[in-house]
């Protein structure tokens, strides 16, 4: 996959939600993967493995205690991406 | 939401998932008849839901050893290995794991779950990774919690899902304990040891294989996957339980590598609690010298697996990828699931019901257990339940 900025990864990650949600609820940033988009345990352990394979990366699980919205999870995708360089 | 509140809203999930009817999660068994018959409530139940795979729960020769050690050491240790916890029976019988899966050396842990935490956490740490399959057990992911490392899953048995995870690593590959179990408890299907073993070998990882399941009942002396195999040289670690075939409480890790007695002295699950009682360890003993002579009991077993399996398969029911001691029936619903559960539990069986998240992709399932002691009667008498059920409950 070609470089990316925080914004592309944000767009992609927005639209691959919407898909993997299927849901009527508008995603943004700020939307929050767990209240708003009803992403439990299970689906978000699917899901982190379809952004993965989106991606090229691994994103470990502990990484993911902080993250609450789009974009906190758009930003560790961004980091891990630019680390693996 | 406070801390009870949000309990209350667990609470009121579950009972969402379980209307009505008798709670299929703690059952009460009221009376243990046999490794194969309960009472529950006023019935007497057939038990196809336990984990007893060679039905040696009742075996004469580990009551007697258990009865000796409690006259002869007491009830409980009350400490640490660490501590004063650490008699010979424990010493001996890490010998003799160490000699039945011809490994330089065995630590015996309190419980299972806690043999893949000490395992795990002493392993690795913050820095290292810990690649798991998808369906691994709870004390797996808790192990890796505990230890700090950094957690990828790779799909559930693809072996091209685990040399993708691999590859991205990179040079971190060398510090990667890659976990498979020997039978996952879920679906009773084997991990392609061989593959794993090849992908651990190219990418220069360290290999743990938990054989809880698989103990007793794969290879020829019951070693587990690996022994069944042939490839035991080659993983790293071995984890176990002593609550399925052994049919007692406790777990072990053994392994060739000498950095294994190092555990010890790093590993909290095995440091900060009791060491297992003298009547666990004498019995367990006793049943591990019946599980590596039990080829007997390991043919009656796959006979009667087998037979589930097959029938349940013709029926028209899924079921999981292959034959094996734990035959799971897979649901598309929890409504269809319970509804399964209770049908055989009002005809006198008892088996294990597992609702989502707890089953694997959203499923639901309806999982049986079979053993060694059940006879042809018994099984055949299940297949008949299931074929009268199939057309209420499968539409």
């Amino acid at each position: 996959m070609v470089e990316m900025s925080q914004e592309e990864i944000l767009h992609l990650l927005c639209q691959r939600l919407a898909s993997f949600t299927n849901t009527e609820v508008e995603i943004t940033p700020e939307t929050n993967l767990i209240t708003q988009l009803a992403i439990d345990s299970i689906k978000l352990l699917n899901l982190i493995m379809e952004l993965e394979d989106n991606f090229d990366i691994s994103i470990p699980l502990n990484a993911l205690t902080d993250v609450l919205t789009v974009r906190d999870l758009a930003n560790l995708i961004y980091k891990i991406k630019s680390d693996s360089k | 939401m406070n801390l009870l509140e949000k309990l209350d809203t667990a609470a009121a999930a579950r009972k969402a998932q379980l209307p009505t009817g008798l709670s299929a999660f703690g059952i009460p068994i009221e009376e243990i008849y046999s490794p194969t018959e309960a009472r529950i409530g006023e019935r007497r139940i057939l038990l196809l839901g336990t984990n007893n795979y060679l039905g040696l729960s009742f075996a004469p020769e580990c009551r007697e050893a258990a009865h000796e050690a409690i006259d002869t050491e007491g009830t409980g240790t009350t400490g640490s290995r660490m501590a004063n916890g650490n008699y010979s029976g424990h010493r001996a019988l890490e010998m003799e794991f160490a000699e039945f899966y011809q490994c330089r050396s065995c630590i015996v842990f309190t419980t299972g779950y806690q043999a893949n935490l000490g395992t795990i956490s002493g392993l690795i740490g913050a820095g290292d990774v810990a690649l798991i399959d998808g369906d691994s057990h709870a004390s797996i992911y808790d192990g890796c919690i505990l230890s700090g490392a950094d957690i990828i899953r790779f799909r559930h048995n693809d072996m091209v899902d685990l040399e993708k995870r691999l590859r991205r690593l990179g040079d971190r590959s060398k510090n990667t304990l890659i976990i498979a179990e020997g039978i996952y408890s879920m679906l009773g299907d084997q991990a392609p040891l061989a593959e794993i073993i090849n992908l651990k070998k190219t990418y220069n990882s360290t290999l743990l294989l938990d054989e809880a399941h698989s103990l007793g009942v794969l290879g020829e002396t019951g070693q587990g996957l690996a022994e069944k195999t042939k490839l035991s040289s080659e993983v790293d670690f071995i984890t176990g339980t002593f609550s399925k075939s052994l049919c007692g409480i406790g777990g072990y890790c053994v392994s060739n590598h000498p950095q294994l007695d190092q555990l010890r002295y790093v590993s909290h699950p095995y440091i900060f609690t009791a060491s297992p009682s003298p009547a666990t360890i004498a019995a367990t003993r006793a049943a591990l010298r019946l599980v590596r002579n039990g080829s007997k009991l390991r043919e009656q077993l796959w006979r009667n697996a087998q037979q589930l399996y097959s029938h349940l398969k013709m029926v028209g029911y899924q079921v999981g990828p292959e034959p094996g001691p734990v035959v799971a029936t897979i649901l598309d619903n929890p409504q269809q699931a319970l509804a399964l559960w209770n049908g055989l539990l009002e005809n006198n069986i008892y088996v294990n019901l597992i609702l989502p998240p707890a089953a694997p992709e959203g499923k639901s399932l309806v999982r049986c257990s079979v053993n060694a002691a059940h006879t042809t009667e018994q099984i055949k008498h299940v297949c008949q339940t299931f074929s009268m059920l199939h057309a209420s409950i499968i539409q």
